[in-house]
């Protein structure tokens, strides 16, 4: 028999106990710290992005008396359209500015002084004319943009105590700036032209609607796409498929495609859709032919998930009944376990929304002006129109980047919102 | 209820003949194959269902081992036996649940009425009208309580119009004895009831359906006592129409429904009989050992 002297077992768990708090709390701990970290860095980006950004929503107007000389406009005093439309509306600005500004001389100053107003001010003239001839003749208050320059001015976003070689608007603009601001004639509206306006040259007439409009079409391609095809692979594949070794080999593949880097699928997309099928470069249809590819495996690794979640009892219940296996699967599995697949192809769009890399590679990432009207215009999608921006110098589209990066976040967060409730609300509990 | 009879295998044999082995199995790989003689008469004079040397692998291991059964129609049957003896696995096999595991086979003959219901003319969608079944635990669909019954008769094309759907679920329901608790609440999910009521629901949605036979697998294990009550008063009615194969872990039970007992053991049917003789008079030494709590 055992001859070593019987320890209580009560001294013996005691011994271990305090390690063993101790061990918890540590871990505890760690948790909490990683948990902070992770929300420090959430915030400062957040912090950062609106920091820079929030102020594009907002644009610097100059409200310039404008004299609609018939003179300049219509000479003839026909009204014809024609004559209306090729008018030098510039012309009217500059009177106006010359007039505000009389003491100003030499063409130099004077154009520094023509460029306080946005370059697309003749034509907002031309086509308040073209709506309403009656106002030829009058003289009528305008508001006008005014230039990424003096937009960037006013928000306080250039030093105006550093040296004049240094910044991007000189002294005598400042002043300028300075008596228009005197005189109640800046305005600052909010910036209808971000949200109504494709990509420009200029910042002040730069917006994001054609981006907005380009990752519409494309995620409308891509959700059609591999919705239904990932669901019905998804489908198959669980219920349908015998388990052998093609359809383990046919798995592996499928996970590994969802860690497949993406621009890899924009060369494929390259290769086959645009090279070998033909089809427009730069088009949201080729964008979400390509995001699809991408955006299959995870609705499809979702759905096997949401398919697997459904109890066996009422797979078997289905089948006690006598229904065949389309109609069990139909009747009762997959409307248990769409919420699920809604909620994995939600959050796949949601990657597809903020993909940049496969797009590049099918010249989705040209400068494209125009808000696209079809699947077939060319067009560019809103990260993408982030990364060029990006690349600009101007202050003006430093802060239309971080606005741009903050409207595709807000759908990140509305899109992935949506998962969570389609997820909470169709949850159904057996 | 069994007059003429016809006395097979009687003989008590409990060790596993060499040449049994030698002659039935195909394959060497077979693992677990000891069979042993049935005790008792396993046949019938009006048989609903036959079944003959009945043996079950799953992959190379042989859950059921010979398995040769009468079941009379309009009786209950009841199937006893330790966890793991294969009176589950049997039951299955009556209406082919065990098809859809993907390495279970199935071999012998199983014969309802005239039909081989494993022959390839018989489809297991028609075989299943025939032969329902309810679940160990209550699985009603996650739907209302009508369409839980209506979802049989649809789904088979049994009824015209909603007024007659509307009259088959009410029957149904009245048949398994829920139309009173649940008549005010048709459109109340099915999961909503109570745990007895659930059963009775996945009953009358197996009934709907008007079946030759249901199985039951262990229908009352969820339950508590009432509802078991209930649900064995509810077998005793039904077997005026139906033939009621139950398996069940509850040796009362087996004692209050059914009219015979079939007793398994590791994968064989050991002894089958009258319930009363099997309960009071068994004739093996396993099902003696069984039923008096020796073990199982």
């Amino acid at each position: 028999m055992n001859k070593k002297p019987q320890r209580d077992i009560k001294t013996i768990v005691n011994a271990s106990l305090a390690r063993r708090h101790a061990a918890e709390r540590r871990f505890r701990w760690y948790g909490l710290i990683a948990i902070s970290l992770g929300l420090v860095f959430v915030v400062l980006m957040f912090a950062n992005i609106i920091s820079q950004g929030y102020s594009a929503f907002w644009q610097t107007y100059i409200e310039l008396p404008i004299h609609f000389d018939s003179a300049v406009i219509d000479p003839e005093g026909h009204r014809d359209p024609h004559v209306l439309e090729n008018a030098d509306y510039a012309a009217l600005i500059r009177a106006s500015l010359r007039a505000q500004f009389p003491h100003v001389e030499g063409r130099r100053n004077l154009r520094d002084l023509y460029n306080l107003v946005s370059s697309n001010a003749p034509f907002r003239l031309r086509s308040q004319v073209l709506d309403n001839p009656e106002i030829i003749g009058t003289e009528q208050s305008i508001r006008m943009l005014a230039s990424a320059t003096v937009d960037t001015f006013v928000k306080g976003n250039i030093d105006r105590h550093i040296d004049e070689s240094l910044r991007s608007i000189k002294n005598q603009e400042i002043a300028w700036v300075d008596q228009l601001q005197a005189s109640g004639q800046l305005k600052q509206r909010f910036n209808t032209i971000l949200f109504s306006k494709g990509d420009s040259r200029e910042p002040e007439q730069a917006g994001i609607r054609g981006a907005l409009m380009g990752s519409f079409y494309t995620l409308v391609v891509t959700f059609l796409l591999s919705f239904p095809i990932g669901v019905a692979t998804a489908v198959y594949l669980e219920e349908f498929a015998p388990k052998n070794r093609w359809t383990d080999l046919i798995e592996v593949n499928i996970n590994n495609l969802a860690a497949v880097p993406s621009i890899v699928f924009g060369l494929l997309g390259l290769a086959v859709f645009i090279n070998f099928f033909g089809l427009p470069r730069s088009a949201p249809l080729v964008g979400g032919l390509v995001l699809s590819l991408m955006t299959l495996p995870v609705i499809i690794i979702a759905g096997r998930a949401a398919l697997t979640s459904v109890p066996p009892s009422i797979r078997e219940a289905a089948l006690g009944m006598g229904a065949s296996k389309l109609q069990m699967v139909g009747h009762h599995v997959l409307p248990l376990a769409i919420p699920g697949m809604l909620t994995g192809a939600i959050i796949g769009m949601a990657r597809a929304l903020g993909e940049s890399a496969p797009l590049l590679m099918i010249g989705m990432v040209a400068f494209i002006a125009d808000v696209p009207g079809s699947f077939t215009d060319p067009a560019t999608v809103l990260p993408v129109q982030i990364y060029l921006w990006a690349d600009l110098p101007e202050r003006a589209f430093v802060e239309r980047t971080s606005a741009a990066i903050m409207v595709l976040l807000a759908f990140m967060i509305l899109m992935n919102g949506l998962a969570i409730i389609l997820r909470k609300r169709f949850e159904r509990r057996w | 209820m069994n007059t003429t009879t016809i006395e097979v295998q009687t003989t008590l044999d409990s060790t596993p003949s060499p040449s049994i082995r030698e002659t039935s199995l195909s394959s060497a790989q077979i693992i677990g194959y000891d069979h042993q003689q049935t005790v008792g008469r396993i046949t019938v004079d009006n048989p609903k269902m036959v079944c003959r040397d009945v043996n079950v692998y799953y992959a190379k291991k042989c859950a059921l081992k010979q398995v040769s059964l009468d079941i009379g129609t309009n009786e209950v049957i009841s199937f006893i036996g330790p966890s793991g003896c294969g009176k589950s696995t049997f039951l299955r096999c009556l209406n082919r649940m065990n098809d859809t595991i993907p390495i279970c086979r199935v071999t012998g003959e199983i014969k309802l009425d005239q039909d081989d219901i494993y022959d390839k003319s018989i489809d297991v969608v028609q075989l299943r009208a025939r032969v329902g079944m309810v679940f160990q635990k209550p699985n009603p669909f996650p739907k209302s309580i009508y369409e839980n019954v209506a979802y049989g008769p649809r789904i088979h094309g049994m009824v015209n119009g909603k007024a007659e759907m509307d009259e088959l679920v009410h029957e149904s329901l009245e048949r398994a004895g829920l139309l009173k608790e649940v008549e005010s609440r048709m459109n109340e999910p099915g999961t909503s009831l109570s745990g007895g009521q659930q059963q009775r629901l996945c009953i009358a949605r197996a009934i709907a359906v008007n079946p030759e036979v249901i199985l039951m697998d262990e229908p009352c294990s969820a339950l508590d006592p009432i509802a078991t009550a209930k649900i064995e008063e509810l077998i005793d009615e039904l077997r005026e129409n139906y033939t009621i194969v139950i398996v069940t872990h509850s040796m009362q039970q087996a004692a209050r429904v059914s009219q015979r007992t079939a007793y398994f053991h590791l994968g064989n049917l050991i002894e089958i009989g009258e319930t009363d003789q099997i309960f009071t008079n068994p004739r093996h030494k396993l099902t003696e050992d069984y039923i008096t709590g020796r073990f199982g």
